[in-house]
Order: structure tokens, then sequence, then C-alpha cells
């Protein structure tokens, strides 16, 4: 209930930020950190709980966009069909993704799904229909009311679209399933032994993330108007999705949130102040920071605090 | 009595290692059955092939008078087969209870109350009632040979393997699993049980089998395999 009425507070404060005076670039800004909500999230359902590092996000983030791109060049479709279309495909390549598991674990899993970014970017750079390597500019349609500009009105679809994702993460966590995939995580013949379908929670897990992730990357083309391959499927999204719950923690739904809030925000200000390229190495200091100094992120920091000052 | 467990011909290959060629074992309800036999022999493969860890080449493996061998493992457990690893394979990010509550969850189907009041039971009939709440990878070496138990029995089977669930234990502590064994005999699941310790092995079965490279050597009462030539060349060289 408690949280159920925080998740109420925090749509309803982003919606009542959107229509305020509020300098624009705030929106332009808080739409990035929130879509790293959503895919920090989503990395978490699969690599956190289960311990499947996926090293893929990009994939599915940028297969998300192409998405939708293509139905709203094909069928001018709005913007809540987009975000549906991009999150079916990826639902079914994180199904894909999840049967590889089936045979590949640990580091050869992740390499796998490195793989499954270049094979999406080549097969959109050899897309005409989406622009190829050249890319597509995309011409926004009207913004809906109340909202002022269209920007706006995208930060508080990707607002809605972090709060589904924290939920449906934080469900996981504290039902059957979660328990499932973390004896998964702890031993996966012992957890074949206690009853757990593996395979079958594993493929849920895979294409739930999936799913998650392509949701986030569809309002990335009408976000920028523009949409090419190579920043689409750019590893630093599969970087940042990874990074950001080792940071924040990868045991609690919230520990997702918490790292992609800081590392998403420091990474803005930093772009802006600094240069976009000290991006990475910033997000690289911190990662390692994190797992010599506090391997279970901002959550297990805390959690050793209460219990030492109880 | 129908046999609970009917491995015939089972077969089992690595590339072009043989690990168990035309196995062939009945087992009876209720019985306590040991499996000897040297390292590399092939009683781990042999229960990987029952359990569901592995998929026998060739063969068939009846439980219960149906066939289980191409069911995946978490399926058999959910028919009545549980089994304990010979290395301690606990979920370390859980509770000594939580672990007991994962078969729970996913076999016996039981509220989550419900289900800790019986895990509790467990954990106090196999000594572990006291750590209920630690954490399972804090446990000593008896202690997780003791939750590997407990979990598999959480499982409620009537068919338990226990796969060298002594290994690396002092005299009283293998007094103490082998106690939890025959009660859990005594409480009507058939018991297989694999070791090394010779003594307890003989102490506990009814019927012993003797595998070597992969094949059963000889079959008997304890006492005629430990007399059988065979099995002293097979564990001592000739």
């Amino acid at each position: 209930m408690k949280y159920w009425i925080s998740a109420a507070v925090i749509l309803a404060l982003a919606l009542g930020v959107a229509l305020s005076r509020i300098n624009e670039y705030f929106f332009f800004a808080g739409f990035v950190v929130l879509t790293f909500v959503v895919l920090a999230t989503a990395w978490n359902i699969l690599g956190g709980y289960a311990g499947y590092v996926n090293f893929g996000t990009a994939a599915f983030f940028g297969l998300g966009a192409y998405s939708a791109t293509v139905l709203f060049k094909w069928q001018g479709a709005p913007l809540a069909v987009q975000i549906a279309g991009g999150a079916l495909v990826c639902a079914l390549l994180g199904f894909g993704v999840g049967l590889l598991t089936l045979r590949l674990r640990g580091i050869f899993f992740a390499i796998a799904t490195v793989a499954v970014i270049f094979i999406c970017e080549t097969l959109m750079v050899n897309w005409r229909y989406v622009g190829g390597a050249t890319g597509l500019q995309l011409l926004r349609p009207e913004v809906l009311a109340p909202f002022e500009t269209y920007t706006r009105m995208l930060f508080v679809v990707m607002a809605l679209l972090a709060v589904a994702a924290v939920s449906t993460a934080r469900y996981i966590q504290t039902s059957w399933i979660g328990r499932g995939l973390r004896a998964i995580r702890d031993s996966e013949e012992a957890a074949e032994g206690s009853g757990v379908p593996t395979l079958k929670l594993k493929l849920f897990a895979c294409t739930v993330s999936g799913a998650l992730m392509g949701a986030a990357g569809a309002p990335w083309p009408m976000y920028l108007s523009f949409i090419e391959p190579a920043s689409s499927f750019n590893l630093t999204y599969s970087v940042s999705a990874l990074a950001m719950p080792m940071i924040g923690g990868t045991g609690h739904w919230i520990g997702p949130v918490i790292g992609a809030l800081l590392l998403g925000s420091v990474q803005q200000i930093v772009t802006v102040t600094i240069s976009n390229e000290i991006n990475v190495l910033v997000v690289g200091v911190l990662l390692v920071l994190f797992v010599v100094l506090a391997p279970d992120g901002v959550v297990g920091l805390f959690r050793k605090w209460t219990r030492y000052f109880k | 009595m129908d046999p609970i467990l009917q491995v015939k011909a089972v077969s089992k290959h690595f590339g072009g290692f043989t690990a168990l060629s035309d196995v062939s074992i009945d087992i009876a309800p209720g019985e306590r059955f040991g499996l000897i036999g040297p390292n590399g022999s092939g009683k781990t493969t042999l229960i990987n092939c029952i359990s569901g860890a592995l998929r026998n080449d060739g063969g068939s493996i009846r439980f219960e008078g149906v066939e289980v061998s191409g069911l995946a493992a978490y399926k058999r457990t959910r028919r009545g087969i549980a089994r304990s690893f010979q290395i301690p394979r606990p979920f370390h990010s859980m509770s000594v209870l939580e672990n007991l509550l994962v078969p729970y969850e996913y076999v016996v189907h039981l509220k989550e109350s419900d289900a800790e009041k019986q895990a509790m039971d467990i954990l106090a009939k196999i000594g572990l009632a006291e750590k209920a709440h630690a954490q399972s990878n804090q446990l000593s070496q008896v202690e997780l040979r003791k939750l590997e138990l407990a979990r598999a029995m959480a499982a409620k089977p009537r068919l338990l393997i226990s796969d060298e669930a002594m290994a690396g234990l002092s005299g009283s502590e293998v007094d103490e699993v082998l106690k939890i064994l025959f009660d859990l005999n005594a409480s009507g699941i058939t018991v297989i049980m694999i070791e090394h310790i010779m003594q307890a092995v003989m102490r506990f079965s009814q019927r012993v089998v003797c595998l070597d490279a992969g094949k059963i050597i000889c079959e008997g009462t304890p006492a005629s395999i430990v007399a059988n030539p065979d099995v002293q060349r097979a564990y001592l060289g000739a």
C-alpha cells in the first residue's frame, strides 16, 4: 500500500512538474535519467535476480527504438502503440536470448548477448526502409493536451514506464517467482532438484526484462526526431544498464532505481559541465569503486549502517 | 511388490567415454540401498541420470511404474525423487529456513506460513533449528550436509538419494547423519545411499551394489559384498 501511494505521488509530481514553467532542459535531461531507471530495472530482473549477466541491453533498446520507427513510418502509429510494439518485439527477442541460457552460462552467456547487439545493428544498417546507416529524420506529430511541448509529454510517459517497470520488478522480487530466480542464481542444479522449473523461469525473466528494455527504447526516435544505428545500438547502454544496478544494489528492486538516478544524474551533469566523453570514465570509475568497496551497492551499505547503529 | 524404482539397461556416454553401460537395478519400496564403487566408477552419473540432472543415452528408468527418463529434473522432484548433492549446493543468498521454503513453494505448493511451520519441524528433527535464520553461507561442513538432506526432505520425496552425505565428516558426525537417514527410512522413504565410508554403507544398507568402470560388478548383502573378490580387486587393485 505504502508503495502504491508513493508511486502515485511520484507520478503526480512528474505530471505537475511537466505542466509547470520549469526550464525545458530539465525534461530533456530527466527523460534520459528515467530511461535509465527503466533499463537498469529491466536488466536487474535477469542479471540481479537470476544472475544471468545480459550485456545486450543496447540490442533491446535499439530494437525497441527501431520497432517504434517502423510503426510510425508505416502506419503513423501513436506513441502508445509504438511503445507496445517495441515491447512486443523485444519480448520475442528476450525469449530467444532466454533459449541461449539452455547451453550458456556465466561469461559465455554475456558474450553471446553482446553478439546480439552486432546482429541487430548490422540488420538495421542494411535496411533501407529505416534509413540504413545514415538514419532517418522523423517529424513529431502534434503534442497532446495538456502538454506544452513534446519533450514534456515524453518525460511524463517515461515516468509512467519507470513506475510500471519498477512495479513489475517489485512484484517479481516479492513473489514466488523471485525466490525461484534467486535459487537459480545460487545453484541451478539445486534449484532444479528443489522442483524449480529453471528453464521456464529464465525464459520468463528474459522475456519480461527484454520487453521493458524495448519499451524504454521505443520513445527515443520521437525524443530525438531522428534515428540512426550507431547511437541506437551504442554499447554504453549495455554498460550503464549493468553498472547502475551494481552501484545501487542488485538484490532489491530499489537498487537499480537508486543507481540509475545517481549515475544517470551524474552523467547528465558531467556531459554539460565537462564533456560527453568523460561519461564512460565516470561510469567505469564508480563501478570499480563500488565493486571493491561496496559489493552490495548502496542498498548493501545502507543495510550495513542501519545494522551498525541499531 | 512392484519396485519403486526400476533402472533397466541404462547407458551414458560422454563423447567416447562410457560412463555407464547396461546398468540395471530394481529397488523395492522402503528399501535401504547402498551404491558403492571406486572413484570414477559412475555412481554419481547413475544418480544424475535417475534424478534428471543428466539424460541417459539408452535404457529406461521407471519410477513408481512411470517412465521418467525423458522428464526434466524438476518434474522428477515433483514426482517424488529428491536428492542431496555430493558437494553441498545451498542457496547461499538465503537463510537456512528459506532454503527449505523453495521446495515447499515449488513442489508441495504450500502457503508461506504453513511452509515455515513444516520447515521448522524438519529443521528441529535434523538438528538445525537454532540455525534456521542463519545465512546458509555461514554454516559448517556438517551443517551444510544436514541442510542438503533437510532441503531434500522438504520436497516430501518417496525416494531419497543421498550422494556422499558423509564425506569429510568426523566419526560422531557420521553417526548423526546416519541416524537421520535411518529415521527417514523408518518413516517410509526409500533411501539410496552413495558413500565411500564403508562402515556407514555396510551398517545402513540392506542391499549393496558395487559399480566399477560403469558396470555393476556385484550385488548382494553388505557381508557378501565385502567378501567378494571382484570388489576387493576394484578397490585395491589386482
